[in-house]
């Protein structure tokens, strides 16, 4: 069963991290931007690794995941230019990494590939802080914030067993309910 | 809030402190038409934050005591007893002071908490019954704003209903309803200071489901709301301020300045008429404790000798498991459900499954027993500590999570005078005050009531048939962060710091508000016994002015 990612879960996932929502009314575009008279925060290289690490860091039944990355990427560096900095430097430390080891940026990788250099660098045993080591603040930056915009979204609940998980204002109703309901 | 911090003229009552007891009688007494001025030592924070503090406390890089901002030179402190003190974590520095980050909930304590001394022969009785407390438990309900039901049999009578309906029931409180009742143990809602439906302007809960530390809705009540109201109404509130010392008169008889600090190195003045110190039960000793003088070389208001004396805490005792049902958790942050069935009577067993207990009824304290709708690992929480990714991670979080249960409960401390907070002149603060030093331990009688505690819960999910994954007990327990009992009230000079009002007995114009001035703390969450003790103090105050 394919679970697939939706507006309404990047909007969510923003909402658990105080984001603007500016980037849910459409995919955000280099040239919007510039029309808007606004510096791009990331740019669409940004984007795409961004997009390329959730591919490898979320279930492989998701679906959707670009578009998702997008609205989160854009509502959540739209206000926190201190976040987009963290993240442009973390996709400069993979790119970099991956070039020594791989003679291609993180993006270019296959899935396979873009695993084992995560593996590789130590990023699963890495702690994740903000002014930590390389490792450490990619962990910060890029993989624990896909991975809370992701299971801070109901469909990211929902994989996991949880309609209504931390983060998310879900209401009241699910709290009461039995599994069977 | 003012960006002026130089002292106001012909102000009547002066308030130390913007959390919950100095926040309402700040609104209460600028409502009567009275010049309030607020010294608050921290920030007012910026409710537009609140979402970004939210994650912060979803991401293990981030945590408390980091998340309201407490901690460093300005917060050191000095923990020197048989247990670690761990006092920022216990504690929020700012307008609306520690209900920043509480959990919001709001019993009334029991008649029988009024009068432990004569009762079980240990601590000390307050100075007042609980009708005398009455009719502010009311008012403090509907200042805050409490969600509750008329359905605990255990509780002590009350006037009329809470002001909002009680949280339904959980799905997992319907489990644990199955073994107490086979266990013949009566089961009740919670009060919650917790919108369930729109009040006061603020939201209903939406269920973001990190009620501590942090409310990004504003449906958990914080004392932010009557500053806000008391700010309406008159009051000047400055922050970050930190009072230094109180001053005297030549007497010592009245208060006559609060000398404080300003952010940029300036040192101010602020006299008044009245003086309500409600700085929360350490820093409102340490004030009173670096405010020594010739007549009081103890330290202000300590004629009596137990200023800092008697510090007690709650303490949490707690077991879990897990059973091969889905228990549904983490979908709120607060609990629903909760017995005080072990309470007035802690060794009584049930006619059918809890054995009394060994040691006799006075020779324990008070068990209020918790049903938790958190217990266990979080989904997020997993997802942002195990490391992994992909589908890997996946199947983790769903094996961790969504069987677990937690039966919570917190149990009287028994006041005792070696428990003290002082001051540690070895250490200084930013401003160069010595620290406060907590020194704090655990007494036979606590330990056999965690022990109490433990056995009841063991027997709660042993009906359950669950594994038992872990239990807080006397070896590993820990404060619920309920600073207690270091100015106790009372009506003997000699044993006590404030009379039944809340007026220093050593000081005709100082009054001290707070968790501070109880004599024994029973083993509810304390801070609408804070509310309604500010608001009679406030009537009491306002009778002066």
């Amino acid at each position: 069963m394919s679970h697939e990612l939706t507006r309404r879960d990047a909007i969510a996932a923003l909402s658990a991290v105080g984001a603007s929502l500016a980037g849910c009314t459409a995919p955000a575009a280099d040239d919007e931007q510039a029309d808007a008279g606004e510096e791009p925060s990331l740019s669409d290289h940004d984007r795409e690794t961004l997009s390329a690490a959730a591919e490898v860091l979320y279930p492989d039944d998701v679906s959707e995941v670009e578009p998702f990355v997008e609205r989160y990427a854009a509502g959540r560096t739209a206000d926190r230019p201190e976040h987009a900095e963290g993240i442009v430097a973390a996709v400069t430390y993979l790119d970099e990494y991956c070039q020594a080891w791989y003679e291609a940026d993180f993006a270019a990788l296959s899935p396979d590939e873009r695993d084992e250099a995560l593996r590789r660098m130590g990023a699963e045993k890495a702690d994740s802080d903000p002014n930590g080591e390389d490792t450490e603040r990619l962990r910060y930056f890029v993989i624990n914030d896909l991975l809370l915009a992701l299971y801070a979204s109901p469909t990211g609940g929902e994989l996991v067993g949880i309609e209504n998980p931390p983060g998310h204002p879900g209401g009241l109703a699910s709290y009461q309910r039995g599994p069977e309901s | 809030m003012s960006a002026d911090r130089t002292p106001s003229d012909g102000v009547d009552v002066c308030v130390i402190g913007a959390g919950p007891a100095g926040a309402l009688i700040a609104h209460r007494l600028a409502a009567a038409g009275h010049e309030v001025t607020v010294l608050e030592a921290g920030p007012r924070f910026d409710p537009q934050k609140r979402i970004e503090q939210m994650e912060d406390t979803l991401r293990p890089a981030h945590g408390r005591p980091e998340i309201w901002d407490m901690g460093g030179e300005r917060d050191a402190f000095t923990s020197s007893g048989d247990r670690h003190y761990p006092l920022n974590h216990t504690r929020v520095k700012g307008v609306g002071g520690s209900t920043l980050h509480w959990q919001g909930m709001v019993m009334r304590l029991h008649e029988r908490d009024f009068a432990v001394a004569s009762r079980d022969g240990v601590a000390a009785d307050w100075p007042i019954e609980y009708d005398d407390l009455r009719p502010y438990y009311a008012e403090a309900e509907a200042a805050l704003g409490v969600a509750g039901a008329s359905d605990n049999p255990f509780a002590p009578p009350r006037e009329q209903p809470h002001p909002m309906p009680a949280f339904d029931p959980s799905h997992s409180d319907s489990i644990f309803a199955e073994a107490c009742e086979a266990l013949g143990i009566t089961t009740h809602s919670v009060p919650n200071a917790r919108n369930s439906e729109r009040y006061d302007g603020r939201s209903a809960c939406v269920g973001y489901g990190t009620c501590q530390p942090v409310c990004p809705s504003g449906a958990k009540y914080d004392a932010t709301s009557h500053v806000e109201k008391a700010e309406d109404a008159g009051a000047r509130v400055i922050d970050r301020v930190p009072v230094q010392r109180l001053e005297h008169d030549d007497a010592g008889e009245r208060v006559t300045a609060a000398v404080y600090a300003t952010p940029d190195g300036e040192t101010h003045r602020q006299e008044a008429r009245e003086f309500v110190l409600a700085a929360g039960g350490v820093e409102t000793t340490r004030l009173l404790l670096l405010s020594e003088s010739p007549q009081y070389p103890d330290g202000l208001a300590n004629s009596s000798g137990v200023v800092g004396r008697y510090f007690h805490e709650h303490l949490f005792a707690g077991t879990s498991g897990v059973i091969d049902r889905e228990t549904r958790q983490h979908h709120v942050g607060f609990n629903t459900t909760e017995s005080h069935q072990f309470y007035d009577e802690p060794a009584a067993g049930t006619d059918r499954g809890i054995p009394a207990a060994d040691a006799g009824a006075d020779d324990l304290g008070p068990i209020k027993l918790e049903f938790r709708n958190y217990g266990g690992p979080s989904t997020v929480g997993v997802a942002l500590s195990d490391g992994g990714w992909g589908d890997g991670l996946r199947e983790r979080i769903s094996d961790t999570y969504g069987s677990h249960l937690t039966v919570g409960a917190l149990v009287e401390q028994t006041p005792r005078r070696e428990n003290y907070v002082g001051l540690d002149p070895s250490r200084t603060d930013d401003h160069g005050n010595p620290v406060p030093e907590i020194h704090w331990g655990l007494d036979d009688r606590t330990r056999r009531t965690l022990r109490r505690a433990n056995a009841i819960q063991e027997a709660i999910l042993d009906e359950l048939d669950a594994g038992i994954t872990w239990q807080i007990g006397p070896e590993n327990t820990g404060p619920a962060f309920h600073h207690m009992g270091t100015t106790r009230m009372g009506t003997d000079p000699d044993g006590s710091v404030v009379d039944a009002r809340g007026q220093t007995h050593d000081l005709a114009n100082l009054w001290l508000a707070g968790s501070s001035v109880f004599p024994t703390g029973g083993a509810m969450n304390p801070t609408l016994t804070i509310a309604a003790l500010a608001l009679r103090a406030a009537d009491h105050v306002e009778k002066r002015l």
